[in-house]
């Protein structure tokens, strides 16, 4: 049996899956014009090893009920790590990757599977991370607990991103149905995403804060104490 | 958390935190990928219900209503390395998967290396 893990062609019909081809190759455009102001000689390379990271833990499939597993999706740990801009072109990079040359995820399909991973569950995962950086700043266990919900919304929202395409330009079940089946698979998959960030994010802060894009500016990254003088 | 000792800076830390990286993406893609569930994925378990899945000859077939019925075969499903195999044969998925991981990160360290790059001349911002 093969192993797939993303949208294949024909779920959507045509013009959905083109409107979404439109949707991913702007959003790409836009990533790839704001990703500049990101990189340098240490976080290209850092941005590099995230998306080759993601690409192997995807194929780490985990049992979430008996017959169904789960798998990362990486959005809100690309966008901790390298930013969302930078972020979001390390997951549509993987799914080009796995689409072309393993096979998995369809070439008409890479426009709904780069909206709903690449942009989807990026953005909401950056925006969620970003709302509570100052808890995420005040130590390993904020930072980790935002990791892990940053990680946990990001995946409800990919989700919901394909339940929009499929009530588009689907067929095959009933809509409400799909979105109850989605929601549910996807909230335990959610704390598998989550629990992966959170000790992906955590293991990285440990070794290097100054490579994790969301501490980036703070004046010591993950330091408890504060510096004398200022007020608690 | 951040002493001293984690300064940024020095070249050589840097390259053994990467190196570091890099072992773990490949140790996950090349060891760990063959404890993976093989039981289908979220999307697909919704994809598949009200089908019935059968396999002949390797062949999946759907029988019933179900949104994966209205798939279409890869195009590249007959690729050396289709469903993470090396021609077809799944007992090489940690090969595969190590290649993948290969490819990846230098498709992604190329566009990034390039991305990142400054006009000589003018400082980094």
């Amino acid at each position: 049996m093969y192993l797939a893990m993303h949208m294949s062609d024909g779920l959507v019909n045509a013009p959905t899956a083109a409107a979404f081809g439109v949707v991913a190759v702007v959003g790409m455009a836009v990533c790839l014009a704001k990703a500049r102001a990101d990189l340098d000689d240490r976080t290209a390379p850092m941005a590099g090893l995230v998306a080759a990271f993601v690409f192997a833990v995807q194929m780490l499939n985990f049992p979430i009920l008996p017959g169904a597993s789960g798998h990362l999706l990486g959005g809100a740990l690309v966008a901790i790590l390298v930013g969302p801009w930078v972020g979001a072109l390390c997951i549509a990079i993987v799914l080009v990757v796995q689409s072309l040359l393993f096979a998995d995820g369809g070439v008409t399909a890479l426009g709904t599977n780069i909206t709903n991973m690449a942009l989807i569950a990026v953005f909401t995962g950056y925006g969620v991370a970003l709302a509570l950086r100052r808890f995420a700043l005040r130590g390993k266990g904020g930072l980790t607990a935002t990791a892990f919900l940053a990680a946990f919304l990001g995946t409800i929202a990919a989700a919901l991103g394909f339940v929009v395409q499929y009530a588009i330009g689907g067929q095959g079940l009933a809509l409400g149905y799909t979105l109850a089946l989605m929601l549910g698979l996807h909230a335990l998959i959610g704390i598998g995403e989550g629990v992966i960030t959170a000790l992906t994010v955590g293991a990285v802060a440990a070794a290097r804060p100054d490579l994790v894009h969301l501490l980036r500016g703070a004046q010591r990254p993950l330091e408890l104490r504060r510096p004398e003088g200022s007020a608690a | 958390m951040s002493g001293p000792a984690t300064t940024p800076g020095s070249g050589r830390r840097t390259a053994r935190f990467f190196a570091g990286f890099l072992l773990v993406a490949l140790l996950a893609a090349g060891l760990l990928s063959y404890l993976a569930s093989p039981e289908p994925d979220g999307l697909d378990t919704v994809a598949q219900r009200g089908c019935e899945v059968t396999e002949v000859d390797g062949v999946e077939r759907l029988t019933g209503e179900c949104i994966a019925q209205h798939g279409t075969e890869h195009p590249f499903a007959a690729g050396p390395l289709a469903g993470y195999s090396v021609g077809g044969d799944e007992r090489l998925t940690g090969a595969a998967g190590v290649l993948g991981v290969l490819v990846t990160l230098a498709g992604a360290g190329a566009l990034f290396w390039l991305l990142g790059r400054r006009p000589a001349g003018r400082p980094r911002d």
